[in-house]
């Protein structure tokens, strides 16, 4: 028994992580913009498939996953400057009506250039389990988890050290200020599609060797994702973090231990649990509205 | 006014005219219904790619008894309520003289209702068994039911003396029906099923389940599913170091899986059509010419072929034969002789309809066939 709750545990935090990355890409751009970013998902498909589509062209594997993010990030720089650029002042809802838009259109062009197969990357070095005490894991899962804390370590750095960092979450306290003390909001809000574009890609090319992608992998890591960031708090990069592996955990061992048809009903159970009792999330800050 | 009588005289004629020209090439219109877009993409669009393809060719060597072929087609998305409203059209609007389709069970057993009201006959492309059990006077099916595909496994099981089996299947209609044959079949087998457990059919990760088959004393692993899931399966079989024999349905008979499951793929044994493993069939086998034909003309045109193209190449030339000789589309003949099918040697097998048995196929048109560094073959 004790055996198998540890290669649930394995399975929770590997299967949490990718969720993190994608709720981290969320929380970046709610946090410079308020807007939720319903094309999140579509960036994590994207950096996967191009990954692949330029590993069959005969690129070499970093190279291609080095090309492949920055061509995801161009993609969310393209959809922030012609989609989201000119409807600034328009309210929230129609920004996120947009994405949405967007979602459906990457979607599209996925279906297009690559068809409606599943295809996977090589895992980065090779697929022997390792083993855990009783519990076996992917090298790949390794690479996940590693990459994971590398980033986020990063984006907790970029946030809170630096000056760039600290001007787009001065954007997300109150976007008014900020442009008046001289930070140009358009500029930040290109730096947050960017990043979480490229967070998305770097995602995705992470988990296609565990997951495989397909023109509409993003659909539901992107929900898990949205999940996780509203767990933690919506616009808390780390709380996302932490919402991630939360539900990874959750989902692994609801399945093992309960049901597996269960398991994503326990998953979003507790979501709907978490928006009930804390509507700010376990790691948000409690708004207080000045009248 | 005297002006109206050669108004209705010139407008007579160019009517009878129109007619006469209309009926010399009267076509026979094959309606067709297929989930071409949607989650069960991957089985339509081979279909209707190869109703297209041989349409097409029967046209250009002259057509059926000299009548030209018309193909008139409607995309369901794999939505059942939709299905319903192409087949009224197809029948009402369009005028169908027989129709060849419904790629899903659901889309089929949607229709059914309205095809035997109408009373025209349906050849469908799925494969659930309720479709002709029991028996509708209109309704026919080619592709194997999910039941031959348990059987099969079931067999290969017994040979090798493995009696305790771990089940793990997927949430979609294909998934469920083939637990449901397989915890049905299992008695007469003397299986005994140690776990039964399930997934999501975009789950990325099955581990946990699987964790849960290991504790178990199974003997091997059945995955029944299609998709991406069973590939993710049996890659996470492989990662826990599970050593078990490893089965998967007819579902995921396509290179992609192979593709997608790599080094874990090897070892995996499936019930397939025996156009995947269409080369390695000896010359004697009668299938053989059919297969090859159909890979070759398709192939040439559109890439791997795929079992489930073959479906609609079988339920097409059946329903062709069948007009050929009822002499023409009167639809009750048409039926009579879909029923009379003997000895039709097609992709999916040597079909031998009877009225009772309105699939006619048997056991033997399921091979078993074993992952062999990246190709399949033939274990039997």
């Amino acid at each position: 028994m004790f055996e198998q709750i540890i290669q649930f545990l394995a399975t929770g935090i590997t299967v949490g992580s990718t969720y993190a990355l994608v709720g981290l890409g969320f929380a970046l751009i709610y946090n410079a913009s308020d807007v939720v970013n319903f094309a999140q998902g579509e960036f994590v498909m994207l950096g996967a498939m191009l990954a692949i589509a330029l590993l069959t062209a005969g690129w070499p594997l970093p190279l291609a996953a080095i090309a492949a993010t920055l061509l995801t990030v161009l993609a969310g720089l393209l959809l922030e400057r012609f989609a989201i650029e000119p409807s600034a002042g328009a309210p929230v809802v129609s920004t996120i009506i947009i994405t949405i838009g967007a979602a459906i259109f990457l979607r599209g062009v996925a279906l297009l250039l690559w068809g409606k197969d599943f295809h996977s990357l090589p895992p980065f070095s090779g697929d022997a389990p390792l083993r855990l005490g009783g519990a076996t894991l992917l090298p790949q899962s390794l690479w996940v988890l590693g990459m994971t804390v590398l980033l986020v370590g990063l984006v907790h750095g970029f946030l809170n050290r630096t000056l760039l960092g600290k001007a787009l979450l001065a954007c997300s306290f109150n976007r008014a200020a900020a442009q008046l003390v001289g930070i140009n909001v358009k500029v930040m809000l290109r730096l947050a599609y960017g990043l979480s574009a490229g967070l998305g890609a770097l995602a995705g090319i992470l988990i296609a060797p565990i997951t495989f992608s397909s023109y509409e992998a993003g659909i539901m890591l992107g929900l898990k994702g949205f999940s996780a960031a509203i767990v933690g708090g919506i616009g808390n990069p780390m709380g996302a973090v932490a919402g991630g592996l939360l539900l990874g955990v959750l989902e692994s061992l609801s399945a093992g231990l309960i049901s597996s048809g269960y398991k994503d009903a326990i998953a979003f159970l507790f979501v709907l649990m978490v928006l009930f009792l804390r509507p700010t999330g376990l790691f948000g800050h409690q708004v207080a509205e000045r009248v | 006014m005297n002006k109206q009588p050669w108004k209705i005289i010139v407008a007579a004629i160019l009517l009878s005219t129109g007619l006469n020209s209309a009926q010399a090439a009267d076509p026979i219109k094959i309606g067709s219904f297929l989930t071409v877009t949607g989650p069960a993409s991957f089985l339509g669009d081979p279909e209707l790619k190869t109703l297209q393809l041989y349409v097409e060719s029967i046209n250009a060597g002259g057509g059926i008894n000299g009548r030209p072929v018309e193909l008139i087609h409607y995309d369901t998305g794999g939505k059942a309520q939709d299905a319903v409203g192409f087949v009224k059209r197809l029948i009402k609007n369009d005028n169908v003289d027989l129709i060849v389709g419904g790629t899903t069970s659901g889309d089929t057993l949607a229709a059914i209702p309205e095809v035997e009201k109408e009373g025209i006959p349906l050849v469908s492309l799925a494969g659930a068994v309720d479709i002709v059990e029991p028996v509708k006077k209109w309704v026919f099916k080619v592709a194997h039911s999910d039941r031959m595909a348990a059987a099969k496994i079931f067999e290969d099981l017994r040979k090798r003396k493995l009696t305790k089996v771990a089940l793990i299947t997927g949430d979609g209609g294909f998934d469920k029906s083939g637990r449901e044959q397989l915890l049905k079949l299992a008695p007469e087998y003397g299986i005994t099923i140690v776990a039964d457990e399930s997934y999501g059919n975009k789950d990325t990760d099955i581990t946990a389940q699987l964790t849960k088959i290991r504790a178990t004393d199974a003997q091997a692993i059945i995955n029944f599913g299609f998709g991406q899931t069973p590939a993710i399966v049996t890659k996470n079989i492989k990662q826990l170091g599970i050593k078990l024999p490893v089965y998967q349905s007819h579902g995921v008979a396509s290179k992609t899986f192979i593709d997608l499951a790599g080094d874990a793929a090897e070892g995996v044994r499936l019930p397939a059509a025996a156009l995947v493993v269409a080369e390695q069939l000896p010359d004697s086998d009668p299938q053989k010419p059919v297969l090859l034909a159909y890979k070759k003309q398709y192939e040439a045109k559109y890439g791997p072929v795929s079992t489930f193209g073959g479906h609609a190449y079988d339920g097409l030339f059946i329903a062709v034969e069948a007009v050929k000789r009822a002499g023409g589309t009167d639809k009750a003949k048409v039926r009579d002789q879909i029923e009379k099918t003997k000895g039709f040697i097609g992709a999916s097998g040597v079909f031998n309809m009877t009225p009772e048995d309105h699939m006619g196929l048997n056991l033997d048109a399921f091979k078993m066939v074993e992952i062999h560094n990246g190709g399949w073959k033939i274990v039997e």
